[in-house]
C-alpha cells in the first residue's frame, strides 16, 4: 500500500486510480490509529485560491487547503460522506465499470443505523463531494470510472479506437462521432490522424453548417463542438489532439463575452478544476474568430449586430482585467466591443451568403494567421 | 291585584342565615354534586388543620370518602387537633355564622364560621341524615354528638348526645357526614384537592381513603409553620364606610387614641401628622367626625408615611416547606420558590409565596392556587392569581406557551393574608387588587428565571449531549468506507473512532461554537462554486 502524497500528476490508469483511492483511506486510518482526530485535506476550489501560471498560461490552484475533521459537528457528516464516495469508487474502479454520478447517488444512499436519517439525502449532496474528492486526489472523475454528461462532436480525417473499436471519424455522416466523457489514453487511442488542425466550434448549428460544407475535407482539418462551454471530456480531448498528434487548435466563438469565455476556459482552464488545468486547457490554443472588428474588415452591416446589454458591458470590463486577458490584442478587441456598443453571433456570417463563413471567412483567416492569441 | 303597604308588612319578616342558604347553597359551593362533595370533605380538613395547627401539634389526618347508595356518600374527617369542649359543639357544628375567626384579624383557613355547619346543613338538606360528632380533649372521654340544624333558627337539633369512655386516650375530632355527592377523578376532583393539600401543608400527615383505594400523603417537613399572631389594622387601604363604623365602636376618646390604638402602626407623631393634614383638631372625641372629617382623614393618610404592617400575623409556608411540598407530591426534576416580602392590600396586610417546578413526573402544566394554604379549585378566570400568570411573558424565560406555561410545569401560588379578598362566599377566587396581582407577578417573574436559567443548562448539556451523538452516529458508515479502502476490519476502525470520540469530544465541542459557525460558511461556499 502507497501512502498517500501529494501529486502533480494525474493517475495513468485504473491501477493508480485504485491505489490513489487506497493511499487516501490508509492516511485517514493512519490518523485514526494514532489516536487523532481524523482530518482530509481539501484544495480550496474558490477565486481566493487560483492563480495564473504566466509560464505554462494556465490557470492553477493554490496550495490553500480547508480541513475537513471527524470531530466537527459541522463536517462529521462530509467527512463520512467523503469516504463513502472513495469507497464506492474503488469498488467501481475494480468491476472494471463505469457508472453515471446519479449511479453514484443511489449506490451509496442509505438509513444511516439507529437514525432516519440518510447517508445522502439527494444527489446535489453528493455531487460536490465527488468534486472534493477529485481536488483531494488530483484526479478525475473519469479516471474513476464515473462518466460526466457527454455533449461534444467530432468529425474529419482522424481514426481512433474506442475500447476496441475504430472508428474513422471522416465517415460519421451529418452527426460526427460524440465525444465521450472518458477520453483517457487506456481508453481512447490515437490511430492514425491526417489533420492539419483542429478547429473548435462553440455553436452546433455552425458545426453542422460545416459538415454539411465538408469544410474539414476542404481544409485537411477535425472539426469540433462543445456545444456552448465544452464538457471536461470534450476539454480534455482538445488538449490530447494538441499534446499528443501537435495539432494546432483554432476556437471560433461568437463575439461577444460569453464566447471570449469559453475560449478562455478552454486554452487556460477554469476555475473549478483549475486542478486539472494540466489536462483540461490548451494554452497554444489560438481564437479565430468572431470579432466585433470582423464586422468592417468584412464589411458586414452592422443591423445583424446586437446592441451589448448591461450585463455584457460589466463583464467585458471585468475581463479586460483577468490576466490572460492581458496581450494587447485582446484588450484592443474588448474595448473595441464597448466602443461600438455591440456584439455578433457566428451565424451573422450568413448575411454574406450562406457558404460565405466555409468557403471565405475561415480559409482566408487560417491562411493569413488571423488570430488573436 | 295592589297591595296595601300594611298588607306587605305582614308578609315581611326576618329570614334566619339558615333559610338563606339553604335556598342559595350555591354561594357555598354546593352548586351541583361534584363540587358538594369536594366541598364537604374541603370544610371538614380546613378546619382539622387550623385546629391542629393552632394547638401546634403536627397534623395527622384521616379522610373516607366511601359510597354507600348510588349518588350518596359517607364522608368521614378526623384529626388529632385538641378537641372541642362539649358546650361548644353543637354551635360550631349546627349553627350558621358561628365561630371564633371572623371577629380577629389573624390568618386562618376560615374566616366566617359558615363552612363546617353549611356540611351539616347541605347533609341533611340531601338525604335528611343528622350529621355525627365524636370529640375528646384528651381527658379520657368521647363526646358523642349527632346533630341537625334548625333552619327557621339557626339553631343547632340535638338528636343524640351521650359520653363514653374512650377506648384510646386521644384527642381531637371526628365528624361522620351522610351527603349525596358525585366522586370523579377529574381537575377539580377531591383527590385534587387533597393532593394539593399535601403540598401546601407538607407538615401534615394525610391518609385519604377514597373509593378507588388508599393513598398516603406521608408528611414532608416535621416543623409547623410559624404561628401567626393577631392583629389590628393598617392604615392604608381603609376605607370611609369602615372608619365611621369604628369610629364609633372605639374606646379611644381622642382622634389621636383613636387612630393609635385602633390601629397597627401608628403612633403619636404619625396620628398628629393626619389630623394636620386633614385639618382636623386631634383632641376632639372620634364620635363627633362628621362624614366629610372621615373623608378627610381617609385622604389625609396617603400622604403620611407609616411603616408597613408587622407580619408576624401572617404565617407563611417558607421556602423550603414550598419546596419540600412540590418535591414530595410531584417528583419534578427541578423546584425554585420565592416569598415575597409582606404587603398591604387595603389595610391588611398579606404575603405571597410562588413556587416553580418542572419536568420528572410532571406531564402537563398545571396551575395551583392556595389561599391561606386552602386548595382553590374553582373559578380560575376570575382569580388574581390566574391573572398574574397569564401577565408573565413565559417564552422570555425560555418556556413555551402563552400566558399559561405550555411545558411540564406546576406553578404553586399562596397568597397569605389575615383576610383573603374573595370574591364570594364559596371561597374560590381572590380578587382582583392590582396590589396582589403586582406581587404575585414579581414572585412568579423572579421564580420563572430561575427555571430558564435551569432549562438553558439543560439545553446546553443537551446540545453538547447531541454533538457527541453527531460524532457516533457517523462512526459506522466511516468505518465501513475506509475498511472497503484499506481492507482493515470495520469493526475495529469502528471501536478506534469511538475511543476517539470518548477521548476528545467534550474537549472538541468546547473548542467549537462561532468559531465552526465561519468553518461552515466556507465549507457552504467551496460547494456553492462546485
Amino acid at each position: 500500500m502507497k501512502k498517500k502524497t501529494k501529486k502533480k500528476t494525474t493517475p495513468k490508469g485504473k491501477d493508480e486510480s485504485n491505489d490513489r483511492l487506497v493511499g487516501f483511506g490508509t492516511g485517514v486510518l493512519t490518523q485514526i490509529n494514532k489516536m487523532k482526530n481524523p482530518d482530509i485535506k481539501l484544495p480550496i476550489r474558490a477565486l481566493s485560491n487560483i492563480y495564473f501560471d504566466e509560464k505554462h498560461k494556465l490557470i492553477r490552484l493554490g496550495d490553500k487547503v480547508s480541513h475537513r475533521t471527524y470531530l466537527n459537528v459541522a463536517h462529521t457528516r462530509k467527512f463520512m460522506q467523503t469516504l463513502l464516495v472513495a469507497s464506492e469508487c474503488k469498488k467501481i474502479i475494480n468491476q472494471n465499470v463505469t457508472t453515471s454520478i446519479r449511479d453514484l447517488y443511489y449506490a451509496l444512499k442509505h438509513t444511516i443505523p439507529g437514525t432516519n436519517e440518510n447517508t445522502f439525502e439527494d444527489q446535489s449532496e453528493s455531487d460536490p463531494i465527488l468534486e472534493d474528492l477529485e481536488a483531494a486526489l488530483n484526479t478525475l472523475r473519469e479516471a474513476l470510472h464515473l462518466q460526466a454528461d457527454r455533449k461534444g462532436y467530432v468529425a474529419g480525417h482522424i481514426m481512433i479506437n474506442d475500447r476496441g473499436d475504430r472508428i474513422d471519424c471522416a465517415k460519421m455522416g451529418s452527426s460526427g462521432w460524440a465525444i465521450p466523457s472518458n477520453v483517457e489514453p487506456e481508453v481512447i487511442k490515437f490511430e492514425k490522424c491526417t489533420a492539419d488542425f483542429v478547429l473548435v466550434i462553440e455553436k452546433d448549428a455552425v458545426w453542422q453548417r460545416l459538415n454539411e460544407d465538408k469544410f474539414w475535407r476542404k481544409q485537411n482539418c477535425l472539426i469540433l463542438t462543445g456545444k456552448g462551454q465544452p464538457a471536461r471530456g470534450t476539454r480534455r480531448l482538445i488538449n490530447r489532439l494538441h499534446k499528443e498528434l501537435k495539432l494546432p487548435v483554432y476556437v471560433l466563438t461568437d463575439a461577444d463575452p460569453w464566447g471570449y469565455y469559453i475560449y478562455s476556459v478552454i486554452k487556460q482552464g477554469s476555475i473549478n478544476l483549475s486542478f486539472l488545468s494540466d489536462r483540461l486547457g490548451t494554452p497554444n490554443a489560438k481564437f479565430i474568430g468572431l470579432t466585433v472588428q470582423d464586422v468592417e474588415k468584412y464589411g458586414i452591416t452592422e443591423n445583424v449586430t446586437i446592441k451589448l446589454n448591461q450585463g455584457d458591458v460589466k463583464r467585458t470590463n471585468e475581463m479586460l482585467k483577468y490576466v490572460w486577458f492581458k496581450p494587447k490584442e485582446w484588450q484592443k478587441e474588448l474595448r473595441h466591443m464597448l466602443e461600438k456598443g455591440y456584439k455578433l453571433e457566428l451565424e451573422a456570417l450568413s448575411s454574406k451568403g450562406i457558404k460565405f463563413i466555409s468557403e471565405k471567412y475561415l480559409p482566408e483567416k487560417i491562411a493569413k494567421k488571423e488570430f488573436l492569441p | 291585584m295592589e297591595k296595601s303597604a300594611e298588607e306587605m308588612a305582614k308578609e315581611q319578616k326576618e329570614i334566619s342565615i339558615s333559610q338563606f342558604f339553604e335556598k342559595n347553597r350555591h354561594l357555598l359551593g354546593y352548586d351541583n354534586k361534584i363540587k358538594a362533595l369536594l366541598t364537604i370533605v374541603k370544610e371538614g380538613v380546613d378546619n382539622a388543620l387550623d385546629a391542629t395547627e393552632e394547638a401546634g401539634i403536627l397534623p395527622d389526618i384521616y379522610v373516607k370518602v366511601e359510597e354507600i347508595e348510588k349518588e350518596k356518600y359517607k364522608i368521614v374527617i378526623k384529626d388529632n387537633g385538641p378537641g372541642i369542649v362539649k358546650k361548644q359543639i353543637p354551635n360550631i357544628f349546627g349553627k350558621l355564622l358561628y365561630g371564633s375567626k371572623f371577629h380577629r384579624l389573624k390568618q386562618n383557613r376560615g374566616q366566617q364560621g359558615i363552612g363546617i355547619s353549611g356540611g351539616v346543613l347541605y347533609s341533611q338538606l340531601t338525604t335528611g341524615k343528622p350529621t355525627k360528632i365524636i370529640s375528646s380533649t384528651g381527658d379520657g372521654k368521647d363526646h358523642r354528638f349527632t346533630l341537625k340544624i334548625d333552619v327557621k333558627h339557626n339553631e343547632p337539633k340535638i338528636v343524640e348526645n351521650e359520653v363514653v369512655e374512650s377506648k384510646e386516650k386521644w384527642h381531637g375530632v371526628q365528624i361522620t357526614f351522610v351527603a349525596e355527592g358525585i366522586y370523579r377523578g377529574h381537575k377539580q376532583s377531591v383527590m385534587e384537592y387533597m393532593k394539593e393539600v399535601a403540598i401546601s401543608n407538607p407538615y401534615a400527615n394525610i391518609i385519604f381513603d377514597s373509593p378507588t383505594g388508599r393513598i398516603e400523603f406521608a408528611r414532608g417537613v416535621d416543623k409547623l409553620p410559624p404561628k401567626a399572631k393577631e392583629i389590628k389594622p393598617h392604615l392604608y387601604g381603609i376605607e370611609v364606610g369602615i372608619l365611621e363604623r369604628m369610629r364609633n365602636e372605639t374606646k379611644g376618646r381622642t382622634v389621636l387614641t383613636f387612630l393609635m390604638s385602633e390601629f397597627t402602626r401608628v403612633g403619636k407623631l404619625s396620628a398628629e401628622e393626619i389630623c394636620k393634614k386633614a385639618e382636623i383638631d386631634s383632641k376632639i372625641s372620634p364620635r363627633k367626625l362628621t362624614h366629610d372629617d372621615v373623608v378627610k382623614i381617609v385622604n389625609a393618610i396617603k400622604e403620611v408615611k407609616l411603616s408597613r404592617p408587622p407580619t408576624d400575623c401572617l404565617s407563611p409556608l417558607g421556602n423550603t416547606a414550598v419546596e419540600e411540598g412540590m418535591k414530595k407530591e410531584l417528583s419534578p426534576e427541578f423546584v425554585s420558590s420565592l416569598s415575597r416580602p409582606p404587603s398591604v392590600y387595603r389595610g391588611w396586610p398579606f404575603q405571597v409565596e410562588v413556587g416553580i417546578a418542572y419536568g420528572g413526573l410532571i406531564t402537563e402544566p398545571n396551575l395551583m392556587r392556595f389561599a391561606n394554604r386552602v386548595p382553590l379549585l374553582y373559578q380560575l378566570g376570575d382569580c388574581a392569581i390566574a391573572k398574574a400568570v397569564s401577565q408573565v411573558d413565559w417564552k422570555r424565560y425560555g418556556v413555551p406557551g402563552d400566558k399559561m406555561p405550555d411545558a411540564p410545569v406546576v406553578i404553586f401560588v399562596h397568597f397569605a393574608s389575615v383576610w383573603v379578598p374573595f370574591t364570594s362566599e364559596s371561597k374560590e377566587a381572590i380578587a382582583n387588587y392590582p396590589v396582589i396581582i403586582k406581587e404575585i407577578k414579581l414572585a412568579l417573574q423572579d421564580c420563572a428565571r430561575r427555571l430558564g436559567l435551569y432549562l438553558s443548562g439543560v439545553r446546553r448539556a443537551e446540545r453538547i449531549a447531541q454533538k457527541k451523538q453527531i460524532f457516533e452516529r457517523y462512526a459506522i458508515d466511516t468505518a465501513k468506507a475506509l475498511g472497503e479502502l484499506t481492507g482493515e476490519a470495520e469493526e475495529k476502525i469502528k471501536e478506534t473512532i469511538l475511543k476517539i470520540v470518548e477521548e476528545k469530544w467534550r474537549e472538541i465541542v468546547a473548542e467549537e461554537g462561532e468559531e465552526n459557525e465561519k468553518e461552515n460558511q466556507k465549507e457552504n461556499n467551496s460547494k456553492g462554486k462546485g
